[in-house]
């Protein structure tokens, strides 16, 4: 079965097309310039201050890749470890799977509302439609969700969704859509969020369940570790009489030693903070003490194809940090919904091909997102070779286009260009065409429009007339 | 010392005076310049592009091309990149490959290349010869012996200028947007002249440069360090 990874609905354009939509809102690219320059700046700092930093990285791309590579063992301790400490484990193929065992598990408390912690793999699986779809509601409590769920949009940013509203913007909406707003609230950040807190104070009090995702989970002891920075998460955690939690199955770490490396390389590397505010850690369950009833659904959706690609497994590795989006400038100009998935940018131009495939033109198109300037690889704070696994991806999807019965025009191009490249004598004819049309094509010392693919280099930029004499034709007479 | 040349196929044709500055400087330092014109293409388009097939031969044939040379230049740093990081993805064995200014500094030592170029010059670290070769201060270290030259920070330099190869073709909205962003802080620094390691960047920049008029020169680093 293909595995579904939500994105937005309808058929989605690929990402060049998306791109030049997003790029022509000028308000959305001010915004994501500012917010991801004061992140990554903020990231740099604090990176800075460890002397040891490119040490952790090494140990967190070990750690990872030691769970991932022995992971059929580490997800069966890990099952042991949760039911022992009076925990429930459901095993979830894909999407459809995964929100069919939450929705029975919500229907059997008899609850129709839901509270939520911020989490990717319940936003992949499309987790919160479904539930509306067999009439539970769920309310994302993490104040940038919220912002998203009741803007009726759709993320744009693993760390901060809402990464490409402002705050006149996010006033603007709680008027609209937040029931019982003050009616003199400003865009002060700090009224804004007091607004939030008011509104979800009551969700939390009155919700008898609670749906969470996982940063981590240890196979040795059960334990699920989830980090925020607002306290709704800590909120969603204790006071609900039943927790769920779907995890992405690549989350889980061997051992509780190894949060060790992981709670240095994550709060710095995703909100350049030197601690995170809130991590909560819990196991199973504790008589009198929280959620007496847990469920772990853990969810495959594509990771296992992912892990059996020897180049592309490294993408299992991600801790959601963000920092390759924070960094790129491609994100930055496009913001996260050309993407065209939950997970946007260079972290999302890997994943998500590899757990929806390469058919769709969407999907086809996002490992050619991305100059391959290596940016993104240098913050990595688990090392994935991003580039590396892009241009691998590119030949995934050149692959599955080589037995098409008609070619593209580019796979056509490609394909002379090599054919021409093969051989001396056919190069330096095709070196005397290129310089012959070149010149014919220039007026005052430069080409302005070129025909065919070419034609979109000359839409913003010119061609230097090629000069008469190649450098080989220079070098024989000299 | 003996040097096999690799021109590259973009300079070959587009950007020949690179060519003969970085022959004309090798000669000046005392090396010995061969250039061997069964060379072609190194494959980094159709790599890059996802024809993996494709590269693999152009590798294939740029390897016995350059066999049993002592030291392969070239004045492009995203070639000497694909030689040195892919070729081995690809099976094949590269041969030992610099970009000019790597040779310059690390095999023959020295700073002072004997240039006088009287311009106020920035200079753009590409990616691939930042990151991927890990130039670090070389092409600066070069620039800054240079005569009457005067080297003006450029303000983010480190970010990718959008050419990125056929991105600039598949993605040319997102390629021209950040390129512009590029063009503005080259303006900010009031240089004559934006100098890299690579031209197919520089075409990109440059290109886009032509195009607004926006009155600066872009030039390869090797047809500065050649002007006396």
């Amino acid at each position: 079965m293909t595995p579904s990874v939500a994105g937005p609905s309808g058929r989605p354009p690929k990402f060049s097309e998306a791109a030049r939509t997003a790029l022509a809102d000028t308000q959305l690219r001010r915004n994501l310039a500012a917010a991801t320059h004061t992140i990554r700046e903020r990231r740099a700092a604090v990176v800075d201050e460890v002397a040891d930093w490119e040490d952790l990285r090494d140990a967190g791309a070990a750690v990872k890749d030691r769970a991932l590579l022995r992971l059929d063992s580490a997800l069966e301790e890990l099952e042991r470890s949760v039911v022992e400490a009076g925990g429930t484990v459901h095993w979830a193929r894909d999407a459809a799977e995964a929100n069919a065992i939450v929705t029975s598990l919500v229907r059997a408390t008899g609850e129709t509302e839901v509270v939520k912690v911020k989490s990717m793999a319940t936003q992949e699986i499309g987790l919160n439609e479904a539930l509306a779809a067999a009439g539970i509601t769920a309310y994302e409590t993490d104040l940038a969700e919220l912002i998203v769920q009741l803007g009726d949009d759709w993320p744009s940013h693993i760390l901060v969704p809402a990464i490409h509203r402002n705050r006149a913007e996010i006033l603007a909406l709680f008027q609209r859509a937040m029931p019982g707003v003050p009616p003199d609230l400003t865009d002060d950040p700090a009224e804004l969020a007091a607004a939030a807190r008011a509104y979800l104070r009551e969700r939390f009090l009155t919700a008898k369940v609670s749906i969470s995702g996982a940063n981590f989970a240890i196979a040795e002891t059960g334990t699920l570790v989830v980090l925020e920075s607002e306290g709704n998460g800590r909120m969603c955690l204790t006071l609900p009489d039943t927790l769920i939690s779907v995890v992405g199955i690549e989350k889980v770490l061997p051992a509780w030693r190894d949060l060790e490396v992981m709670l240095q390389l994550l709060p710095r590397s995703s909100t350049g903070e030197r601690m995170n505010p809130y991590t909560s850690t819990w196991t199973g369950v504790t008589p009198g003490d929280g959620p007496q009833d847990f469920h772990l659904v853990l969810l495959d959706n594509g990771r296992t194809g992912a892990l059996a690609d020897e180049v592309g497994r490294a993408a299992l590795r991600c801790i959601r940090c963000s920092a390759c989006l924070n960094v790129c400038p491609v994100y930055e100009r496009t913001g996260g919904h050309a993407y065209g998935s939950v997970y946007p940018g260079p972290i999302g131009a890997i994943l998500t091909p590899q757990l929806r495939g390469v058919q769709s033109a969407l999907d086809a198109s996002l490992p050619y997102a991305s100059t391959l300037c290596g940016a993104c690889a240098d913050v990595c704070p688990v090392r994935i070779d991003i580039p590396e696994i892009l241009v691998h991806l590119r030949g995934k999807v050149v692959e599955s286009r080589r037995h098409r019965p008609v070619p593209t025009p580019e796979m056509l191009m490609m394909r002379s260009i090599a054919w021409t490249m093969g051989d001396r004598g056919r190069y330096e004819s095709a070196l005397a065409q290129t310089v012959r049309w070149g010149r014919l094509l220039s007026r005052g010392g430069r080409i302005r429009r070129l025909p065919g693919l070419l034609a979109k280099w000359t839409d913003a930029r010119d061609l230097p007339m090629p000069p008469r004499q190649s450098f080989r034709a220079w070098w024989r007479r000299r | 010392m003996r040097i096999a040349l690799f021109i590259t196929c973009f300079n070959d044709a587009l950007f020949p005076a690179t060519g003969k500055a970085t022959v004309t400087l090798l000669e000046r330092l005392g090396c010995e310049v061969r250039f061997d014109p069964g060379q072609t293409c190194c494959g980094q388009m159709h790599w890059n592009t996802g024809y993996h097939r494709e590269a693999a031969a152009l590798a294939a044939r740029f390897g016995e091309v350059f066999a049993g040379a002592d030291a392969v230049v070239t004045p492009s740093a995203s070639c000497a990149a694909m030689v040195r990081a892919a070729y081995p993805k690809l099976g094949v064995e590269p041969p030992e490959v610099y970009e000019l200014t790597e040779f310059l500094v690390d095999v023959l030592d020295v700073a002072d290349v004997g240039a006088y170029f009287p311009h106020r010059v920035t200079y753009h670290p590409t990616c691939h010869s930042m990151r991927t070769l890990g130039l670090a201060g070389r092409p600066e270290r070069l620039l800054r012996a240079v005569r009457g030259l005067e080297l003006v920070p450029l303000p983010a330099a480190e970010e990718c200028c959008g050419f990125g190869g056929t991105f600039a073709i598949k993605n040319s909205d997102t390629s021209v947007a950040m390129v512009a962003d590029k063009i503005r802080h080259v303006r900010e620094t009031a240089a004559d002249v934006l100098c890299a390691v690579d031209n197919s960047c520089l075409a990109h920049i440059g290109g886009a440069i032509s195009r607004l008029r926006a009155g600066v020169r872009v030039l390869h680093l090797a047809e500065i360090l050649a002007a006396t």
